[in-house]
């Protein structure tokens, strides 16, 4: 990650990358309030205006926790026409898409319809922020896909939306967060898992969301960064969830990314959900495999913030347990914790490796030739 | 398979209080009263049921009775199977989830008293934690300074799922209490269920909550990195127990690199979170979250960049091994060494400590 605190050149920014890459966490944003009025039926036009948007948190503007820059994201990715940092297709290309050489880019909206209280308003924003990802975004720029983006709590409401999308290449993937109103591997979500197998997107679940639940199960902590380091403890309880729920045993062709989780927690999880399975596994009888076969068959992983031990073995290591076939390599762009491209694998990767970290991997899981 | 050596320090033993009535004893009448007048029924938390396979190893399980509620049975089937030198007993009875600071009090003072009488006075090898009514930090920091002159209790027990993050200031009381009189503050796996037993919300099962152990304990070592409680407090040491280890190194990756982004929303951390948790804290052997063979277990210790982190644990009567592999594959002598003895006396000060106020 690297931190701006003073502003510096554009151009400077990013150093060039000769490969193609695949960056599958990018967040486009909207430049102003009514950017999405357009795709939204007129009542919730003055639903908006009177009542805002209310999701499984108070404030009514702005996250619990201040983040540490403005949007969350780099001081230098503000457009130079206004509005917050990613809410610019031109400054986007200029700033990452064609220094960075990005072949393939995969949009996750943040701050959409999912997390809300009222579930039909989630829906119309979900499926307005839908129909904007084509009209401002992957109709402009072919190298860039969508993610369906779902009312996550509605499950009825979050199949027909997928269903609505099926065939449409604009989309690569259905988007969850991590925090919901119940774990994810609940009923409540199945009919997500559904649709998404039947129509082929994998689902990318994504650090972050409201669901109403202490970011700790001993309650708030004070602080940004403790947000911030609980995501990935929400990501690996929520892992929990899906496996001993037994979603891969009901939905067998589905695949799930972790997205901006980090994954270096994910073998010392597996050993431990496998061993406490060997002694509990007469409360889920339906489980016919151990979990860290599921988590190796079904899940992938985004790379950013990329886990940055002190030795490059630890890391490699750490990956060999994993799989290099797994991981996909993402920035998080216009986010302050972005990863360069250029800096984030250490020397010592083999040729092959290495492209499928940065590309091979991505175009495999996301069907793109 | 790797042996243990004589004269180890077994740091987490589970004595079992076989019914609320038996604390009846180390009530006073007002309690009794009231235990026995509303039908209070026995304390025992979702986090280890009974029955369930974790709560107890198949051969240890006794005929009748809970496991763990023989001393008899402990002498055989760990310390003395183990060759301890000293046990250190952490009492799992559910008085953190009473909701009542005043009856959580009796209740804490009762198995303080329980746990003395009925154990510790017929074992010399033993020694004990003191659990505290954590409801009230005024009544806390009271229940330690009273315990404390019985130089038998080495440490302070809490859960790692409470009220609120462990960091927060709010029980910072206590651990000035615990730094000033020599005790490390032991954290155990367990919920008080006065939250969700995970950061997102209740699962279906049992083995849920159990997973989800792992993650609250490093929810908690970042409250208590980033709100500065070891900056206030360098000499307190803290103890993770039943807390699994491998998921600490990159748990630290991460904890540390965010810390690099956003120190300046927390200036009072001054050393980077790995030093931290190698002057601070410390770690139960068991369970040992790792395959079976030792290659890849010495591996995570050298992720880990220290051989002072984890101390000896058989968990009794958990079941986190079969037959007497207590100690995981592939440890090297010098390693058991470490775990089973310097790492225990380095990190509870009360142990070399002789006499008693018997």
């Amino acid at each position: 990650m690297n931190v701006q605190i003073r502003e510096r050149p554009e151009a400077a920014s990013s150093t060039s990358i000769k490969t193609a890459i695949a960056d599958c966490d990018i967040h486009p944003a909207r430049a102003t309030k009514d950017e999405l009025y357009p795709y939204l039926a007129k009542r919730w036009h003055a639903h908006l205006e009177t009542f805002g948007i209310q999701a499984y948190q108070g404030m009514m503007e702005g996250p619990p926790y201040p983040k540490a820059q403005p949007n969350a994201s780099r001081r230098d990715a503000y457009p130079p026409e206004g509005g917050p940092q990613g809410s610019s297709l031109s400054f986007m290309q200029k700033q990452h898409l064609d220094p960075n050489n990005v072949a393939l880019g995969v949009l996750n909206p943040l701050a959409t319809g999912q997390g809300l209280r009222n579930q039909d308003l989630a829906g119309a924003v979900c499926s307005a922020i839908n129909d904007w990802q084509i009209e401002k975004w992957t109709s402009k720029d072919s190298r860039l896909k969508g993610s369906v983006v779902v009312a996550n709590e509605d499950g009825v409401s979050a199949a027909a939306e997928i269903r609505k999308r099926a065939g449409d290449r604009s989309f690569v993937q259905v988007l969850l967060l991590s925090r919901n109103v119940e774990p994810l591997g609940q009923r409540r979500y199945w009919p997500i898992y559904e649709a998404a197998q039947e129509v082929g997107l994998p689902i990318g679940v994504h650090a972050f969301g409201f669901g109403g639940n202490p970011i700790t199960a001993s309650g708030w902590p004070s602080h940004y960064i403790e947000e911030m380091v609980g995501h990935s403890q929400c990501q690996q309880t929520a892992l929990a969830s899906l496996v001993l729920e037994g979603v891969f045993e009901r939905f067998p062709k589905l695949k799930m990314v972790m997205v901006e989780a980090g994954f270096g927690w994910a073998p010392s999880l597996a050993w431990r959900l496998d061993k406490v399975f060997t002694r509990l596994h007469a409360e889920v009888p339906y489980l016919k495999r151990k979990p860290s076969e599921y988590i190796r068959d079904h899940i992938w992983w985004t790379t950013q913030p990329m886990e940055d031990p002190e030795s490059r073995d630890h890391l490699f290591q750490t990956i060999e347990w994993i799989g290099w076939d797994k991981l996909l390599f993402a920035t998080d762009y216009p986010h302050w914790d972005y990863d360069e491209p250029s800096r984030v694998l250490p020397a010592g990767v083999s040729d092959a490796n290495r492209q499928a970290f940065y590309l091979d991997n991505a175009k495999q899981l996301y069907g793109i030739s | 398979m790797t042996s243990p050596i004589a004269g180890g320090v077994d740091c987490d033993l589970h004595p079992a209080v076989p019914h609320l009535t038996s604390l009846l004893p180390y009530m006073n009448d007002y309690w009794r009263d009231q235990v026995t007048t509303r039908g209070m029924t026995d304390l025992i938390s979702q986090s280890y049921p009974t029955n369930s396979p974790i709560s107890s190893r198949p051969d240890w399980r006794p005929a009748q009775g809970k496991p763990g509620s023989s001393l008899a049975d402990m002498q055989s089937q760990a310390l003395d199977r183990f060759g301890a030198a000293y046990g250190i007993c952490n009492p799992l009875y559910g008085v953190q989830m009473v909701f009542s600071e005043d009856m959580a009090d009796a209740f804490c003072r009762a198995l303080n008293d329980w746990l003395v009488k009925e154990w510790l006075d017929r074992d010399d090898r033993l020694r004990g934690s003191i659990v505290i009514p954590v409801q009230s930090i005024e009544k806390a920091v009271a229940e330690i300074e009273r315990c404390a002159q019985d130089k038998r209790f080495v440490q302070v027990l809490m859960l790692v799922m409470g009220d609120m993050p462990l960091g927060k200031r709010h029980y910072w009381p206590i651990y000035a209490a615990a730094e000033r009189l020599g005790l490390p503050i032991g954290i155990h796996a367990g919920s008080a269920y006065h939250n969700p037993p995970s950061s997102v919300g209740w699962g279906s099962y049992h083995i849920e909550d159990y997973v989800a152990q792992a993650q609250a304990f490093q929810t908690q070592l970042t409250s208590l990195i980033v709100e500065g409680v070891f900056a206030r407090h360098p000499n307190l040491k803290m103890v993770m127990l039943e807390s699994g280890f491998t998921w600490l190194p990159p748990f630290l990756w991460r904890l540390h690199k965010f810390w690099r982004g956003i120190r300046m929303e927390t200036p009072w951390v001054d050393r980077a979170p790995l030093e931290i948790v190698r002057s601070n804290i410390r770690f139960s052997l068991q369970p040992v979250d790792a395959p079976p063979e030792g290659d890849t277990l010495n591996r995570l210790f050298d992720h880990m960049q220290s051989d002072e982190l984890i101390l000896f644990s058989s968990d009794y009567p958990h079941w986190q091994f079969d037959g007497d592999e207590v100690l995981p594959q592939g440890l090297s002598q010098a390693l058991v060494r470490k775990i089973m003895i310097d790492n225990p006396h380095a990190t509870y000060p009360r142990l070399k400590l002789k006499e008693t106020t018997r």
